[in-house]
């Protein structure tokens, strides 16, 4: 650095111009001694300007998108669009009407799988966060999440296809779908719960330890009312994530096509396959000849919106949790 | 409560060891308050005279340690059976299929298993397919990634920082199927229209689609490793007089260089194993691509397409668990490096 950024104060008066704009009484000796942006100085701020938009432009490079498809996507789907297309039926060999079924199956997934992940992926959380101690066995199963968050989603497929449907002997089901899909989604759960539990500070439970209270007494009425809205959010999370999912339910338990009546909330049974919304959308856009233009978009549109519902549900909780957390 | 205020200090101590020890509210509620009373219980001794917990209470909390011990272990056995299930099913072909070898299966370009005379099961083609989609994809997902992750790392005010946030997990969350769909739909015509490719959908295509998705993860995990670096690092390079670009390049990025590694790692396994996207997007030939408007098949969207066709317990189905097999050990190896990075990373 051999350019210096800005001149050595001479005068008297310098403490009152130094920062001015040419002050009048020291305007014979201004330019040496007011900040002077030397040509280094200045190089250093033009790059920095540039470096700046450059990593802005990135950053928007992602908005974009989200918007674009958003817009475009809504902008096909709009003729089929409305409540009527998510309340009715497929008609006229899936290429018409609705997708109520495949709406309810979705429900009876998530719903299902909900269920089986959501106890379990808390109390490993609740493991992991408040009993492991930092030995081998405890690194192996944090790897264990780790990885099971990793396994991709067509193997997942393969597994409750040998495990769910073959081997238990559950059969092409929602039951063998949903467990599927439980496994699957364990980890966002985990994950997030485990954030939580690790929000709530030290010494609340130092406290209720203090007073005689047993690990499982301070975890139940301490550490778990504290983190409660964290892992709710998790758990919002894990709706999303297996509301979305399609190889893994794809040759479980979710079918092209299966009939059933306008509106009917009850259609399914445990032991019977179903149809799935972003199956559907596969279905649609893949499998079948001649559909109506928008019907595809409007499908992809429902399940678009209804994960990014979800999805803002669990943003906005964890907003308001965090404007009134009193620690 | 008297003796056992010392292991309270202890992180990964049983703070009160479960037998005999009085609940919470009992000790509170017994007047002792938190001056315990030397008359009645002289450290080490007393134990008989505290309000003992029911038997039922004790037999209680055991049972739920256990189910809450046993949940933490479940993830263990649950990668260990999907291991065990999907091999299962792929093993009688690995000792003894009839057109099957295991050199062939990895290193021949030929897929026809379907074939009348001469059945062939060679995944070098998906392989290189899965490869060079991926690469495609984090050479276009990595610069924007890593870069987006500086910018609301260290660029932006709070407000546009919680801002872009909800943006990146709102595109994460956007499901496969929904990118396979653009891709099929959107960019492919776009891709038509601009470079005058004959099919929109093609390496490019899925290449594109699969950067799109594996950015959010590269973003999130990449600006958690940059905000890991010590704020005094940022001090010390803007009492020097560094630019913010300055700070970015020559301080943080060789100070958060393990974390952004694992990021992009994350990215590489969420690109490897993606399924649905690639099924759509790609273009589905069994095919070496030498250019990027070739069509490519992946290992995992060949799986999917075939699962469905063939019966189960033929060769055929169990070659593609065998495949499945193949992705769960890759994405374990890039997953184990990905953690053990972040691991010397944490550890720093």
């Amino acid at each position: 650095m051999t350019d210096v950024p800005f001149q050595e104060p001479t005068g008297e008066g310098s403490g009152r111009d130094a920062g001015g704009l040419g002050a009048p009484s020291g305007s014979d000796a201004g330019a040496e001694r007011r900040f002077v942006r030397t040509a280094f100085v200045r190089r250093k701020e033009r790059f920095e300007a540039w470096a700046r938009g450059v990593f802005l432009a990135m950053a928007a490079a992602m908005i974009v998108p989200l918007v674009a498809i958003v817009g475009h996507l809504t902008y096909e789907a709009w003729p089929s669009l409305g409540l009527e297309f998510v309340l009715d039926i497929p008609r006229q060999g899936m290429t018409e009407g609705g997708i109520w079924p495949a709406f309810v199956g979705t429900l009876y997934l998530v719903g299902l799988s909900l269920a089986v992940a959501a106890p379990i992926g808390v109390l490993a959380a609740v493991y992991l966060n408040e009993y492991a101690r930092d030995n081998w066995f405890n690194r192996v199963i944090q790897l264990a999440v780790i990885n099971l968050a990793g396994v991709p989603s067509i193997v997942h497929a393969l597994f409750g296809l040998g495990a769910f449907v073959y081997a238990a002997r559950f059969g092409y089901s929602i039951l063998s779908a949903s467990l599927t899909l439980a496994i699957m989604t364990l980890p966002v759960i985990i994950a997030s719960t485990r954030e939580a539990l690790a929000a709530v500070p030290r010494s609340f439970r130092e406290a209720c330890w203090n007073v005689g209270a047993t690990r499982w007494q301070t975890i139940r009425s301490i550490v778990l009312p504290n983190s409660i809205s964290g892992i709710l959010t998790g758990v919002i999370l894990q709706v999303s994530r297996a509301a979305g999912e399609t190889a893994p339910i794809m040759f479980t338990g979710a079918v092209f096509y299966k009939a059933i009546a306008r509106g009917d909330l009850f259609a399914y049974r445990l032991d019977e396959q179903c149809m799935a919304l972003s199956m559907h959308l596969y279905t649609v856009t893949t499998q079948v000849p001649n559909v109506r233009e928008s019907v595809p978009y409007a499908t992809a549109v429902v399940l678009l919106a209804s994960v990014l519902l979800v999805n803002a549900t669990a943003i906005g909780l964890r907003l308001w949790l965090r404007n009134r957390k009193r620690w | 409560m008297t003796g056992r205020e010392g292991q309270s200090e202890h992180p990964n101590h049983r703070a009160a060891g479960g037998e005999g020890v009085a609940s919470g509210r009992e000790a509170a509620g017994g007047g002792a308050g938190w001056k315990p009373a030397p008359q009645d219980s002289p450290r080490g001794q007393g134990e008989g005279k505290r309000p003992r917990r029911s038997g039922w209470a004790r037999a209680g909390e055991r049972v739920i340690e256990g189910v809450i011990r046993t949940s933490g272990v479940s993830a263990v056995l649950f990668v260990l059976a999907i291991f065990f299930f999907v091999f299962r099913e792929a093993a009688p072909v690995l000792f003894g299929g009839e057109h099957f070898k295991l050199l062939p299966f990895l290193f021949s370009v030929e897929w026809y298993p379907t074939s009348a005379s001469n059945v062939r099961y060679g995944t070098l083609a998906l392989t290189v397919g899965t490869f060079s989609v991926t690469a495609l994809a984090m050479v276009l997902a990595v610069p924007f990634g890593l870069g987006a992750a500086v910018f609301v790392s260290e660029f932006c005010g709070p407000r546009l920082k919680e801002t872009l946030k909800v943006v990146i997990e709102l595109l994460a969350a956007i499901p496969s199927v929904v990118w396979g769909f653009i891709g099929l739909t959107v960019m492919s015509r776009l891709i038509v229209h601009f470079t005058g490719a004959p099919v929109g959908v093609n390496l490019l295509n899925g290449g594109i689609i699969l950067a799109l998705m594996s950015v959010p993860i590269i973003v999130s995990i990449g600006e958690d490793a940059l905000k890991a670096v010590p704020d005094s690092y940022r001090e010390a390079g803007l009492a020097l007089g560094a630019t913010r670009w300055q700070l970015v390049y020559r301080v943080l990025l060789p100070a958060a260089r393990n974390g952004l590694l694992a990021a992009v790692l994350l990215g590489v396994g969420r690109a490897v194993g993606e399924t649905m996207a690639v099924l759509m997007a790609t273009g589905h030939a069994v095919n070496l691509p030498l250019g990027v408007f070739d069509s490519v098949r992946t290992l995992t969207a060949n799986v999917a397409a075939e699962l469905g066709e063939a019966p189960a317990g033929s060769d055929h189905y169990r070659v593609l668990f065998l495949t499945g097999v193949l992705l769960f050990s890759l994405t374990f190896v890039v997953n184990l490096v990905a953690d053990l990075v972040i691991r010397g990373w944490r550890r720093k």
